[in-house]
Parts: C-alpha cells; sequence; structure tokens
C-alpha cells in the first residue's frame, strides 16, 4: 500500500503571501510519497499556485515548513532545489524565447553541464519530436510545444520531484490531453509528480492522490478516483458540465 | 550663524509667488502624470512656452495684460497640440525621451540670437509687467507682517497668483470627479478597455494634456511675472523640481502638488539659507558658502531617489495608485 | 453518472441559420458581420487568411481552434484593434475598413479581452458606469459643471445597479475591482460590456481560468444575451461548453477556416478531431493511461 512508501515532500502548516500583512496560504498541509502523482485544484485565488511556489522557494513563508526527504528546506533558493533533485515549470514565460529548443534543455542543466548527454536522451526518450527539432528557436513553437520544452527542461537534472504549475493552460483540447499524458508518463517514469491544475477534472483522472485547496487551506483530500465522485467536490469545484 | 535671517528666508519662501507658480506647474503634471499617466519630462518647456507667451505679447505685440494671459494660454495649448501629436501614441519611456528634447528645443530657440529682438535671447526679457502693475488695487504702502511684508506691487502680485492657482485648483478638482476624470483614469490603467467601450482614447490624452499644459504655462507666466525671464530659469533640471515637488505632495492628487510645491519650496529656502551659514561657521570643513549653497541641490537629487523608492506615492497620495515597482 | 445538478434549462438551440450546406464560409440567412479575403501577416507569419465568413444575427456562434490559429488576431481585427493587410468587412451592412477600435465600439459592437481588463484602479460601479455611451459629463467642457450631467449620472447608476445585480456582484459594488476574484473579474467586464447597449457581443475566452463551478452562472449570463437580442461571437476551448449553448462553431486552423456547422456536425468533423479536439474527447484519461480499470460495459 501506498502508506509505507517514504514521504517525499511534505508542506506542514504553511502560512505564506506576496504583499504584506496579506496571506495567501493559510496553513496548508500536503504529502507527498515516492512515485505518486498528486493533484492540486481549487477556485482562483485559493493558492495553488503560491503553493507551489512556496515549496521552491519562489514565495515568502511565514509560518510552517516544507521538508524534502526529511531534511527542512523552507526559504531554500531554486538553485539549491535543483540541486536537491527538484524540477519546476512554471504556468507562464516557461522558455527562453530567443534560444533553441537545443539552448533551452541545455539551460536545463546550468549547473551540471556535463549531465547533458544523459538528461537529453531521457527527454527525447519521453518527448520524441523534441529530438528533430533541437535547432528551432523556441519563441517560434506553439503553447503546446513551448509546454513540452518547458517539461524537457525541468527534466534535464532528472529530478526525483517535478512540481507543475498548469501545464494544460490556454491549450486546446487535444494538445491538453497530450500535456496530461506526458505528465502521466513522466510519473509513470518514477518521477514524484506535483501537479497544479485548473483543469479539474482531468487532473483528476489521472492523479493518485488529490488536494482541493480553498482560501489557503487543504479543504478536501482524496484518491484522485474519489474526489471525481465526490459529489461535494463536483457541486464547488468541477461543475456539472461534462463528461 | 544668523538664524534669525535663515527664519525669515524660509518663511517668506511660504508666501512667494515663485512657490505658487510652482505649484500651478505641479498641477498642471498631476494632470498628466498622475491622472493620465504621461511621462512628461518637459514640464519646464511648458513653463517656458507660458512665461514667454505673456513677455512677447506685452512687448512685441502691445497686448493688455488680460489679453497677454490668454495669448500665453494660448501658446501652451498650442505647444500641447504640437507635441501630442507625433507622441501621444509612443510608449511611456519614449515620450519621456521626446518631452525632454521638446523643452530643451524651447530652451534653445529662446536662447537663440536669431530673434534676439522678440526673445532678449540671453539676456532674457524685463519690464512687461507695467500693465499688469497698472491695473492693481492695492495703493502703496506695506502690506502684511513680521517675514512676510510686501510692497503694493509685490503684494498684488502674490494676491493674483493665489486666486489663479484656487481657480486652476477647483477646476481640477471639478474635471477629476467627474465623468471625464473617470474616462481618464481608466486610460492610465488600460487603453484598449476603454477604447472597446466606445471612447476615444486619443482625443481624451490630448484634453489632458492641453488641460495640464495651460496649467503649466500659467504657471510658468506667474513665475516670471514679479521679476524678469530668462532661457536659464527653464533648464531641465526645473523640469526635475517640479517632480520632485509633485513626487513629495503625492502625484494623483489635487492638493498633493500644492502640498509638495510649498514643502519644496521652503526646504530650499532652508536649505539654502542654513548651509551656507553653516559653512561660514565653519561646520561643513572646506566647503565654501558659495559650495555649501549648490549642496541644496544635492540634497533635493537624493529626495527624489528617496521618494520614488519609499514612498512613491507621496504625502497625500493613495498607495494603490501609484507605484512604480512593477511586480 | 455522478451526482451532478443540471443546468436551470436546456437551451433552446438555433437552427436554419445557414443558406445550403455547411461549409467554411458557408452564406447565412441573416448575417450581422460579413468579411470577406481578411488577411494579416506577423512577419513571414501568416496570421489569418479567411476567404469569407458571416456571423450570424441574433444566435451564438462559436470560435474554436488551436492555439496560433488566429482567433484572437482576427477578433482584433473585425473590432478596430488591428489592421488587416487585405480584406473588407462590414457591420450590419456597415463598411468597418479603416474604422478604429472605439468607433466600432461606438457602433454596438463590444469585445472582452482574454487577459481581462477589469480596471483595478476603478470600483466595480466605476467600471459599470464607464461603460455607458453618450454621457454629456465625460464631455472636457461640459464636466466642469456637474449639473449639466448629474441627471444621466443618476440613471447611468440605476441601469448599473440593475445589471449588477443580474451578476450578483451588487455587494461589490464600491468595492476596488483589483480585489475581485478573477472569475469575479469576468463577470465584471461582462456585465460593464452590457452597458454599451451592443447588439454584438465578442468574448475573447470568457472561460479562461474561471472556476468550473463558476462557469455554469457564466453560461447562464451568455444565453440571457441571446434571449435579449444581441448576437454573441466567442472564443473558447471549452469543449463543453460550446457544445451546451452555441448554435453554430467556426472552427479556425493556421489562419483559415477549416470547418463551420452546428456544434454536433462539427465535433465528429475528422480534420477537426485531428487538428483540435483529440480523440480522447469524451474518454477517461485515467483509462488511456491505464491507471484505472474500469468494470466492464462502463466508460
Amino acid at each position: 500500500m501506498t502508506d509505507e512508501k517514504n514521504v517525499v515532500v511534505n508542506v506542514d502548516n504553511l502560512v505564506a503571501g506576496y504583499l504584506p500583512g496579506v496571506n495567501i496560504l493559510n496553513g496548508c498541509n500536503l504529502i507527498a510519497r515516492e512515485g505518486e502523482l498528486i493533484g492540486i485544484i481549487g477556485p482562483n485565488g485559493a493558492g495553488k499556485s503560491t503553493l507551489l511556489k512556496a515549496i521552491f522557494g519562489q514565495s515568502k513563508v511565514r509560518e510552517g515548513a516544507v521538508f524534502l526527504n526529511g531534511e527542512n528546506i523552507t526559504g531554500l533558493k531554486a538553485d539549491k532545489l535543483v540541486e536537491r533533485g527538484v524540477g519546476y515549470v512554471p504556468q507562464n514565460n516557461n522558455v527562453f524565447p530567443s534560444l533553441t529548443i537545443e539552448e533551452n534543455l541545455q539551460m536545463g542543466v546550468y549547473q551540471k553541464p556535463d549531465k547533458y548527454d544523459e538528461g537529453l536522451e531521457l527527454v527525447t526518450s519521453l518527448f520524441s519530436e523534441l529530438g528533430s527539432r533541437l535547432k528551432q528557436r523556441a519563441g517560434s513553437l506553439s503553447g503546446g510545444e513551448r509546454q513540452m520544452v518547458a517539461m524537457g527542461r525541468a527534466l534535464m537534472m532528472n529530478p526525483s520531484v517535478l512540481l507543475l504549475d498548469e501545464p494544460s493552460a490556454g491549450l486546446s483540447p487535444v494538445r491538453q490531453d497530450e500535456a496530461f499524458l506526458r505528465v502521466s508518463d513522466i510519473n509513470k517514469a518514477g518521477v514524484t509528480t506535483i501537479m497544479v491544475e485548473q483543469n479539474a477534472r482531468r487532473c483528476l483522472q489521472i492523479c493518485d492522490r488529490g488536494y482541493v485547496l480553498d482560501q489557503g487551506k487543504d479543504a478536501v483530500t482524496g484518491s484522485g478516483r474519489d474526489l471525481l465522485n465526490d459529489p461535494k467536490v463536483i457541486e464547488l469545484y468541477l461543475g456539472s458540465l461534462g463528461a | 550663524m544668523d538664524i534669525n535671517s535663515i527664519f525669515i528666508n524660509t518663511a517668506q519662501a511660504l508666501f512667494s509667488p515663485v512657490t505658487i507658480a510652482f505649484a500651478m506647474a505641479a498641477l498642471g503634471l498631476a494632470i498628466h502624470f498622475g491622472f493620465v499617466g504621461l511621462l512628461n519630462f518637459g514640464i519646464a518647456g511648458f513653463m517656458a512656452v507660458g512665461a514667454y507667451g505673456y513677455a512677447i505679447s506685452t512687448l512685441t505685440f502691445g497686448f493688455p495684460w488680460w489679453a497677454a494671459f490668454l495669448a500665453s494660454m494660448a501658446a501652451s495649448a498650442l505647444f500641447a497640440v504640437l507635441l501630442g501629436i507625433p507622441t501621444l501614441q509612443l510608449r511611456g519611456d519614449y515620450l519621456a525621451i521626446v518631452t525632454i528634447a521638446a523643452a530643451e528645443i524651447v530652451r534653445l530657440l529662446l536662447l537663440s540670437t536669431t530673434w534676439i529682438k522678440t526673445t532678449g535671447s540671453a539676456d532674457g526679457l524685463v519690464a512687461y509687467a507695467n500693465d499688469f502693475r497698472s491695473i492693481n488695487p492695492f495703493p502703496d504702502g506695506t502690506y502684511g507682517f513680521g517675514p512676510w511684508s510686501y510692497t503694493a506691487n509685490q503684494f498684488w502680485v502674490l494676491i493674483f497668483a493665489l486666486v489663479v492657482l484656487a481657480l486652476a485648483a477647483l477646476l481640477l478638482w471639478r474635471l477629476v470627479r467627474s465623468p471625464w476624470g473617470r474616462v481618464i483614469k481608466g486610460i492610465r490603467e488600460d487603453e484598449d478597455a476603454v477604447r472597446a467601450l466606445g471612447k476615444n482614447v486619443f482625443a481624451y490624452k490630448m484634453q489632458a494634456l492641453v488641460v495640464g499644459g495651460i496649467v503649466a504655462g500659467l504657471g510658468g507666466a506667474l513665475y516670471v511675472l514679479p521679476s524678469s525671464a530668462n532661457p536659464m530659469l527653464f533648464a531641465t533640471s526645473l523640469t526635475f523640481f517640479v517632480w520632485t515637488a509633485l513626487l513629495l505632495g503625492g502625484a494623483a492628487t489635487v492638493f498633493g502638488p500644492l502640498l509638495g510645491a510649498v514643502i519644496f519650496w521652503v526646504l530650499q529656502a532652508f536649505l539654502g539659507s542654513l548651509l551656507p551659514a553653516m559653512a561660514d561657521a565653519g561646520l561643513l570643513g572646506a566647503l565654501s558658502s558659495a559650495q555649501a549653497g549648490a549642496l541644496r541641490f544635492v540634497l533635493v537629487g537624493i529626495l527624489l531617489v528617496v521618494i520614488v523608492i519609499v514612498r512613491p506615492q507621496g504625502i497625500v497620495g493613495d498607495k494603490r495608485e501609484l507605484t512604480f515597482v512593477r511586480k | 453518472m455522478s451526482g451532478s445538478k443540471p443546468l436551470k434549462k436546456a437551451p433552446q438551440k438555433s437552427t436554419g441559420l445557414h443558406v445550403g450546406d455547411a461549409s467554411p464560409g458557408v452564406k447565412k440567412v441573416d448575417p450581422i458581420l460579413v468579411a470577406d479575403h481578411v488577411s494579416r501577416k506577423f512577419g513571414g507569419l501568416v496570421a489569418v487568411d479567411v476567404e469569407h465568413v458571416e456571423i450570424p444575427r441574433g444566435a451564438i456562434t462559436a470560435l474554436i481552434g488551436p492555439n496560433g490559429a488566429g482567433k484572437t488576431t482576427l477578433f482584433n481585427l473585425l473590432t478596430g484593434f488591428d489592421k488587416p493587410d487585405t480584406g473588407t468587412w462590414s457591420f450590419s451592412g456597415k463598411d468597418l475598413a479603416g474604422v478604429p477600435a472605439h468607433k466600432v465600439a461606438k457602433m454596438g459592437q463590444v469585445r472582452t479581452f482574454q487577459l481581462t481588463k477589469a480596471l483595478g484602479l476603478l470600483t466595480v460601479l466605476e467600471n459599470m458606469k464607464l461603460g455607458a455611451k453618450d454621457q454629456t459629463g465625460e464631455s472636457l467642457f461640459q464636466s466642469i459643471f456637474p449639473f449639466l450631467w448629474k441627471k444621466q449620472e443618476e440613471e447611468i447608476e440605476e441601469r448599473a445597479l440593475e445589471i449588477l445585480e443580474r451578476f450578483k456582484l451588487l455587494k461589490l459594488k464600491d468595492d476596488f475591482a483589483a480585489s475581485l476574484s478573477g472569475g469575479q473579474r469576468k463577470l465584471l467586464e461582462m456585465a460593464r460590456a452590457l452597458m454599451t447597449k451592443p447588439t454584438l457581443v465578442m468574448l475573447d475566452e470568457p472561460m479562461a481560468g474561471v472556476n468550473p463551478a463558476l462557469t455554469e452562472s457564466l453560461l447562464e449570463h451568455i444565453l440571457d444575451l441571446k434571449t435579449e437580442g444581441m448576437t454573441v461571437l466567442f472564443v473558447e476551448h471549452d469543449m463543453h461548453m460550446v457544445r451546451h449553448i452555441a448554435d453554430w462553431v467556426i472552427v479556425m486552423a493556421e489562419g483559415r477556416i477549416i470547418a463551420e456547422g452546428p456544434p454536433e456536425d462539427v465535433m465528429k468533423d475528422e480534420a477537426v478531431v485531428d487538428a483540435y479536439l483529440g480523440s480522447h474527447q469524451d474518454v477517461d484519461l485515467g483509462v488511456v493511461t491505464g491507471r484505472i480499470t474500469l468494470p466492464k460495459g462502463e466508460k
């Protein structure tokens, strides 16, 4: 059973925000075990992106702590987290448009350039189309293709934990499905994955466990399937349209 | 150190036509920047056009005082339109560069000897206030008390300037609170949104440029009314002084520029008397009193930097309205 | 099926909108917007290349297609926010070539933006009042004399409050728009657009970034627009929403229109499925990825 697996990421009662005096997260908790695919959904302003940023040291943590494999990483800067095997794919501005795909991927191994070949092999095995277009300028790519490059860049260091901020945002239905399938593949390859999503339905369909954030707290949690079929979750967060 | 004369100089700055003229210029800039978000770094140019507009219409064309004021306003309006047509489409930072250039062009044109008969070139213009003085209702004598003692002419200029300032402030206050003001506020934040609602954004920006320009131009006229007009007065440093006064008080308010102008000039007068006195008394090391006097401009510069970083909304401004630090 | 709450009423779809067979560029019985040979290039990239398109009056039309297909660019061209390289187009018979954006809006065409433009530094009520057209108080000279525009302002406020009530934003009327949530700002933008008394409402991704739970109320408001006689054209990615309220669907890809028709027909079109919808439209991705196995017979 999953309960016996190691806890990789542990977010303990996190309080965080951007503007002084205004907290977005008000005591948020989250646990991700080894190899799990965790989904975070919830209304706008609930703190989903902030939670991810707080884990990655990108937003000010005021109370509480974040642990990675038992080590307290609260407030550690991004480069230290990448060293520790954490990858992060932001929602916007996640590729360097003036650089080629190859150069974007090279940026991914900035800290350890000699890992480039290894990383490239991993990334092209997951995203075969990238391999044939390495010299293409990232700025000329469509939204879905950029998403792929952004994810690829984060995977170049072969991280053990991957944080994704709304990987399907702004994509057409077919590209969204592709993005979700990609995330699932990455997770199956052994990467503990935490994903924030607006497309709650698709997110819950593929994740092992989900957290519904509301007003900065983890309001509901359970397995992906349980949340998908929970009438309260449907009423408050999923809406009744669609499959 | 002569504390008494320091006190007198400082107190006089509180009620001086220069301070009031400055407040007018700051008010005009408040319309441009505080309300529409136009980065006008050429406000000195508007002041020069207003000042020389008055002086030249009196001296060269023999206008009576009221016509000279009208001519001054018309000149400012024309300058605003000429400046606005090519620049209002420009992005903020480009607008700033062009306005600096425009103000310098005005100053250099005034400095040129080509039209020396009309502009006086580097010597400037004098003796254009006679008609204005002739309608002075106050008979000869001294008015006021203590440090605020004025001759009849000085008093007349002061009262007149105060009345103009009050009218301008009232007018702007009304404008800002009207639906016109609402459109302007919207434009400052997002032009496209306002366009999508059917408003002609270019026309509104031009109107604001003209209104602010006329107010600043009148400030220029009041600035030189008690003394003489000279291109040196309207250098780029004047623009930055007005900016400092505006930001100090609160750029997106009507009261802010008035407050800022008063504080600025009182501070200038205070430091202008104190620092040389300190230098003479040997308190500032090897600095001569002339150098010490110039030190106050350094301090103004530092003040400007500090305001922008620490409190960009100024004293009376609302923090939400103005932050230069883009997140 | 999960225990879901259905929408209050199934929308009444408009039919018979087109003349002849449904194909890209098909004529409409009563078009409100007609465009011919509209093209726009950015550098070497063709953003829009539409031979002919007509938008049916009084109906809800959805404009769908992958990112980069040219949907927002087409929006910008039709509303005067961008100039096309070639083409003519008209709104209710009036030629729109060269007409600037604010004039197009005055003619009755209002648009919203992909990135909501609720003016954050104005209050909700001020945002609404800004939307009203032909305000005497907005003219420079007349604004100085409140007595000239006070009465009109009161009438405008009354109408604004009515619309805010409908959109359930009345309580927030004096709050700065910046303090509203993303979904509330979308509602405000739509409510504000209604203040212009438009005939054609063009919504650019009205659902983007809005909670699925709030989506339903937004949909109701869009349906209300149609009930009140307005024409709606919207860009969306949410196919459930499109299927639910759109009377007509236009599909764009790579700057061209590749399909047109009622939603059910268009969504079965092979070209559309390949370019845009994907074959897993109504399939649970948990099944596709093999993460779950469902008992036989279920989907």
